[in-house]
């Protein structure tokens, strides 16, 4: 292995930094040399997750063994120094945050990133911040990241300013700030009674705890784990998550698809390293499961009450992370593989949803849907001197390709976006469903679990006819029974990005077959946890003694 | 010395809570910083109280590790308290942006009549 091979591990967290900082020099004015660098920062960043995603599968067995790989940072060894460890998963989360994060910016690139400053900056930090969060090996770490990510979507929500947002951006970040205060609680504690904080260290010591320090250690993994679940927007502690994406702009929401997902995926990683059939409450068993059927009922009620698409849309990312928690609270192994492969299929979905409703808002308004934008207060551009205020409605908006049959367009994408987030055939939110019932219903027939098991078949059920419910009657107000109604001008970089998201849908549906392998085997590599910590603790390829 | 010090960390984090959930911006805040206190010391706490134990061992000196304060947590607290500090700044920007917006200085944005 070349010796600069295993540097790529830590590109996904170098790269967005780089670029965001590169991006704060240029003037606000010089638009084309940002939008050159945003975009060359993000197609390099998707390049570095596509390869490192290749290095840990089996199609490139010689460079990491067990498709594990480890980057000690500044060379100190794990556990006493930080390591980033890229194993499938993680490469697989990081891929789809890249390929998340290049529609958004390209969409964005029509209108939002003029309406308030500092737009492609602060998406970079973003994206640092989300594929630090996958790619860390040590929890204080990962709380950093998550500070990362948190700052930058503060700054993100409140893009383009307006009472609205602040109001919802101040009580979002009052929850966070609480959330990440527990997230610290729970840290300390499980350094105090294991003395280490690398996951794969916490992995071997905590089984060997003594009984009494063993009590505190679950506790401070409970801790820990409600303020994972309050990122992941579980019941009841997502109160915050509707109102904060209803009214983020667009791009934003898409965006933000990706950050209950860091949650589940926070979880779905402490819950296999501490995987015991006594493993600490929020990372198993039936509390968990408990509470993720609970979300999966809220969201559903979410749907059907809501009376505006993107807040219905708000509400499908809860039964998304509802479902995913479901699956892994059932605690089989079974059902991960399936739950990956859901997990892809959604965060896809609602970015294109998102990205769709900031389209079809035109057809009841006839503006564009910056229009709920308000005037910043003027201090904002003499403080970052960009001089006058942008017009968001000026004539030089207009500039671009429009696209024809713009109605056409919105209906059909507005068809499958429903097909995708309901999970109906034939597209893969079907297929990620079905994999999610088949293993629900094996795990039926071991007898202790048939009552949880046909529950979630319920749940997972009840959600999609909720949703087709919903959807179908907001897409009769949508297209139907608008009484002046304007078709509106869609630019090919708005459709454009959607059109590639919704392409990458049904990609995942005609190769399901292999993606169904990949996230399989990222699966059962989290199920044998052994592999990671020999990995991370004893150096490669080494097996633990 | 153990006493006073969970005697802190349950008044500073008590208070904290009861300002968190008043309805104004400003009590809000308040509490956050209070909480945050709280947990700040509950980290440090976390390394175990000792005194006159440096956290940096000397090489020339003495080498046993019992005889030195854990340095892990006050690199935590450290780290902890910077980032404490610039979320509360960005707080403190967006209190003020909504009261300028708003005209009020309630959580809400309006002020609920009883």
């Amino acid at each position: 292995m070349s010796p600069w091979v295993q540097h790529i591990a830590v590109l996904p967290v170098v790269i967005p930094l780089l670029t965001g900082v590169l991006l704060l020099f240029p003037a606000e004015s010089r638009r084309k040399l940002r939008i050159t660098l945003a975009l060359a920062g993000s197609l390099v960043q998707l390049a570095a997750a596509c390869t490192l995603l290749y290095m840990t599968t089996d199609a490139a067995p010689g460079i990491w063994p067990a498709g594990i790989g480890v980057y000690a940072i500044g060379s100190w060894p794990a556990p006493h120094g930080i390591v980033l460890v890229v194993d499938r998963l993680s490469a697989l989360m990081i891929t789809l945050t890249s390929i998340l994060a290049l529609p958004a910016l390209v969409y964005s690139l029509a209108r939002w990133d003029r309406v308030g400053v500092y737009f492609h900056p602060l998406l970079q930090f973003l994206l640092m911040g989300l594929n630090g969060a996958f790619l860390t090996g040590d929890l204080f770490n990962l709380f950093v990241f998550f500070e990362v990510l948190l700052a930058s979507s503060y700054g993100l929500l409140l893009h383009s300013g307006g009472a609205v947002r602040v109001k919802a951006g101040l009580h979002y970040i009052a929850v966070n700030l609480v959330a990440s205060l527990v997230f610290l609680i729970g840290v300390a504690v499980i350094y105090g009674i294991a003395g280490t904080l690398n996951m794969a260290e916490l992995g071997v010591r905590w089984a060997g705890l003594p009984v009494g320090d063993r009590i505190l250690f679950e506790g401070g993994a409970a801790v820990l784990g409600i303020a994972f679940l309050v990122k992941a927007g579980a019941w009841p502690l997502n109160f915050w998550l509707p109102a904060t994406y209803w009214v983020a702009g667009a791009p934003v929401a898409a965006a933000f698809s990706i950050m209950t997902k860091v949650g589940v995926y926070a979880i779905l990683r402490m819950g296999s390293l501490l995987q015991d059939p006594a493993a600490p409450a929020p990372f198993g068993g039936p509390w968990l499961y408990g509470f993720a059927i609970a979300t999966i009922l809220f969201g559903t009620a979410g749907m059907l009450a809501s009376r505006h698409l993107t807040r219905l849309v708000t509400f499908t990312v809860i039964v998304s992370s509802g479902t995913l928690l479901a699956a892994i609270g059932l605690g089989t192994a079974a059902m991960t593989g399936p739950a990956i492969f859901y997990l892809l299929g959604s965060a896809l979905a609602t970015a294109t949803f998102f990205l769709l409703t900031g389209m079809t808002e035109r057809i009841r308004t006839g503006r564009p849907e910056t229009a709920t934008a308000e005037d910043q207060p003027p201090v904002t551009y003499t403080a970052f001197s960009v001089g006058e205020p942008p017009d968001p409605y000026s004539e030089e908006d207009e500039v671009g390709i429009a696209i024809p049959a713009a109605m056409v367009f919105l209906g059909l994408m507005f068809v499958l976006c429903v097909l995708m987030v309901t999970g109906l055939p034939p597209l893969a939110g079907f297929l990620a469903k079905l994999g999610l019932l088949a293993a629900a219903v094996q795990v039926a027939a071991i007898d202790d679990m048939a009552p949880n098991a046909w529950l979630l078949v319920g749940a997972i059920l009840a959600s999609g006819l909720g949703g087709l419910i919903a959807l179908s009657r907001m897409g009769i107000q949508l297209f139907w029974t608008v009484s002046q109604r304007t078709t509106p001008r869609l630019r090919l970089i708005e459709a454009g990005p959607a059109a590639l998201l919704m392409l990458l849908s049904i990609g995942l549906t005609i190769w399901a077959q292999p993606m169904m392998t990949l996230v399989n085997s990222a699966a059962s590599s989290l199920h044998s946890p052994q592999t990671y910590i020999g990995a991370v603790l004893y150096g490669e390829g080494d097996p633990a003694p | 010395m153990e006493l006073v010090y969970a005697l802190a960390i349950g008044i500073l984090s008590g208070s904290g809570t009861w300002l968190l959930l008043r309805p104004r911006t400003f009590q809000v805040i308040m509490g956050f910083c209070l909480l945050s206190y709280a947990v700040n010391l509950f980290i440090f706490g976390m390394g175990r109280l000792v005194l006159d134990r440096p956290p940096i061992i000397n090489a020339a000196g003495e080498t046993n590790p019992s005889l030195y304060a854990d340095p892990v947590p006050q690199a935590l607290v450290l780290t902890a308290i910077v980032i404490g500090f610039a979320t509360t700044a960005l707080f403190l920007v967006v209190l003020l942006a909504s009261r300028g917006l708003t005209g009020t200085d309630h959580v809400d944005g309006q002020e609920h009549d009883a």
